[in-house]
């Protein structure tokens, strides 16, 4: 057999279960959207109507879709910059030359990333309990007065912001302080003879040798964050008065107990057009940063 | 004198921050030992006057989370099985075997990447229904079959794999196939444990898709029926927090033991971008 055949005969099974189990279905998601699939035609397909572009008219006229995209954004918008500064403080204690036990810090704060969320999220559900929960006993020891977390619409999407940075600071730690490693001790070195203070030596040395881990990493977080689902989902129900309602959690809602299919495919692609915006928009910006 | 401080800092700084990590965790075991109903009091305990096992048994002996956490293995190791048996061949083929419209294929593999799962939900929902595979165990796995990100993760480290070393097995006279077996695989090794932990892992935590596919609870798996339970049972968090121990440990345990593999896997791809 030559290399070639090999090559068509290794890759082609896992090129044809990615085409009829992804492509297509990508594909049929477009066609869908522009349906009024619903309960009744998942019933008998002959009440299946085309009918253009009015799922995504009716969306942009439904204030809950509004709500939900107003959301999403405000968790990712908060969300990644605390997420990823957190990664990057973590990461710079444990590549400090002042840390030890190293490898037992980093799995500690690594420990999180790897449990599931489902399970988690109910932890962090009792923790922030109004009447019983721990994170209000630490306040009312400071003197702060206990908060309705999860059932005041001003402070339910923080805390779940709060969870998810717990949950997830480890994974771009690791990341960053992979990329840390990869700067020479003699630029730093370099800097401090130049008189350059740690600060300095941050700004000038550590944060530009960064800055193509720290765009990847970015594109990655919020393409993550924009997929918020199961915090919701367990926490809040999308509650209080829809403050933690997300795109994906409206997509599911219309789709899956609705059973607006038309509808909620039409919300995952206006899913995944922002999201590719915001990723054009990050390289742009980075492109930007560096020709400055 | 001059160095003690910063190594006090540092250090001080890290425990801080690796208590605060931890604190949830060892808080859910210490409550799911906790006799039933005894952690809804004011101040909260921390830890359990006696220790019990009762949250474990009612889940197991009334509950139905010793089939559900069946369910949710063998998700977990048919997942890795068929996650390995597929990408690791297709991006042995990318990296080292040259055929026609591989570089064009490839390209559109690398675009999809952006495409959210999510999107294909919907549609794939409709052809396991037609399919009859919905509410089945195998309409669970039916997007583990293969991945983009695993084929990538694959062709990576065989893209390190020396031609000479393939060309030397040709002139031997030997097939392209018995290539892949007896020298391409036993050298991509350390990336197959890679692999392996990381579909583990994603198969064991996912939750949306179950959720979809799944409504018999017998066959959920264990995120699922944690979800539901916690909708049912909001006031016994003694229990809930014994279901969450089952459902995390294991994982955590995996990743203790193959924390080496999965942490490379992460840093190769990510760092050389």
């Amino acid at each position: 057999m030559t290399p070639a055949r090999a090559g068509v005969l290794l890759a082609s099974p896992a090129l044809a279960v990615i085409a009829v189990f992804f492509f297509f279905p990508v594909l049929a998601a477009f066609a869908l959207s522009l349906t009024d699939f619903d309960i009744y035609a998942l019933a008998d397909l002959s009440n299946l109507r085309f009918v253009g572009l009015r799922n995504y008219a009716q969306l942009l006229a439904t204030p809950l879709f509004w709500r939900a995209l107003g959301n999403t954004l405000y968790f990712a918008g908060v969300g990644v910059p605390l997420s990823i500064g957190a990664s990057l403080g973590a990461a710079l204690l444990l590549n400090s030359r002042a840390a030890r036990c190293r490898g037992l810090f980093r799995t500690a704060l690594f420990a999180p990333v790897v449990t599931t969320l489902v399970a988690v999220a109910i932890i962090w559900r009792y923790l922030l309990h109004t009447r019983y929960g721990l994170i209000n006993y630490g306040l009312s020891r400071l003197g702060i007065p206990a908060v309705d977390w999860l059932g005041n619409p001003h402070t339910a999407m923080p805390a779940i912001i709060l969870f998810t940075v717990w949950k997830s600071f480890g994974y771009n730690m690791v990341i960053f302080l992979a990329a840390l490693r990869g700067i020479p001790e003699t630029l730093y070195e370099a800097a401090e003879l130049d008189g350059a203070g740690a600060w300095a030596r941050f700004v000038r040395v550590t944060l530009p040798l960064l800055a193509p881990t720290l765009l990847l990493v970015s594109i990655l977080t919020v393409a993550g964050f924009f997929q918020l689902f199961a915090e919701p989902y367990v926490m809040t129900q999308g509650g209080p008065a829809e403050s933690t309602v997300s795109v994906l959690y409206l997509m599911y809602e219309q789709g899956f107990k609705w059973w607006n299919l038309g509808t909620a495919t039409a919300v995952a692609f206006v899913l995944f057009l922002m999201m590719f915006a915001v990723t054009l928009a990050q390289l742009f910006v980075a492109r930007r940063t560096a020709t400055l | 004198m001059k160095l003690r401080v910063p190594v006090l800092a540092v250090n001080g700084a890290l425990l801080v921050i690796a208590t605060l990590t931890l604190f949830p965790l060892l808080w859910m075991v210490s409550v799911s030992l906790m006799t039933p109903g005894s952690s809804g009091s004011y101040p909260p305990p921390l830890w359990p006057d006696h220790v019990t096992f009762t949250n474990y048994r009612e889940l197991f002996a009334h509950g139905r989370m010793g089939r559900q956490f069946l369910n949710s293995l063998g998700i977990a190791t048919a997942a890795t099985a068929l996650s390995l048996t597929f990408n690791v061949s297709a991006g042995y083929a990318f990296a080292k075997l040259k055929f026609p419209g591989r570089e064009r294929i490839q390209q559109v593999l690398v675009g999809a990447l952006v495409i959210p799962a999510q999107v294909a939900m919907l549609p794939l929902f409709l052809m396991l229904k037609q399919m009859g595979l919905v509410n089945t165990l195998a309409g669970v796995l039916v997007p583990w079959l293969a991945g983009i990100f695993s084929i990538f993760l694959v062709r990576q480290h065989a893209a390190t794999v020396p031609d000479d070393l393939l060309e030397a097995a040709r002139l031997d006279g030997a097939g392209e196939l018995q290539i892949f077996r007896r020298i391409v695989l036993p050298l991509l090794s350390p990336v197959l444990v890679t692999l392996a932990v990381f579909t583990f892992l994603g198969a064991w935590n996912d939750f949306m898709w179950p959720l979809i596919v799944l409504n018999d609870g017998s066959l959920y798996t264990l995120p699922v029926a944690l979800a539901s339970l916690s909708r049912e049972h909001v006031q016994d968090s003694e229990m809930m927090m014994a279901g969450s121990v089952v459902t995390v440990l294991p994982v955590l345990a995996l990743f203790l033991v193959l924390q080496r593999f999965y942490l490379q896997g992460m840093t190769s791809g990510a760092v050389k971008g």
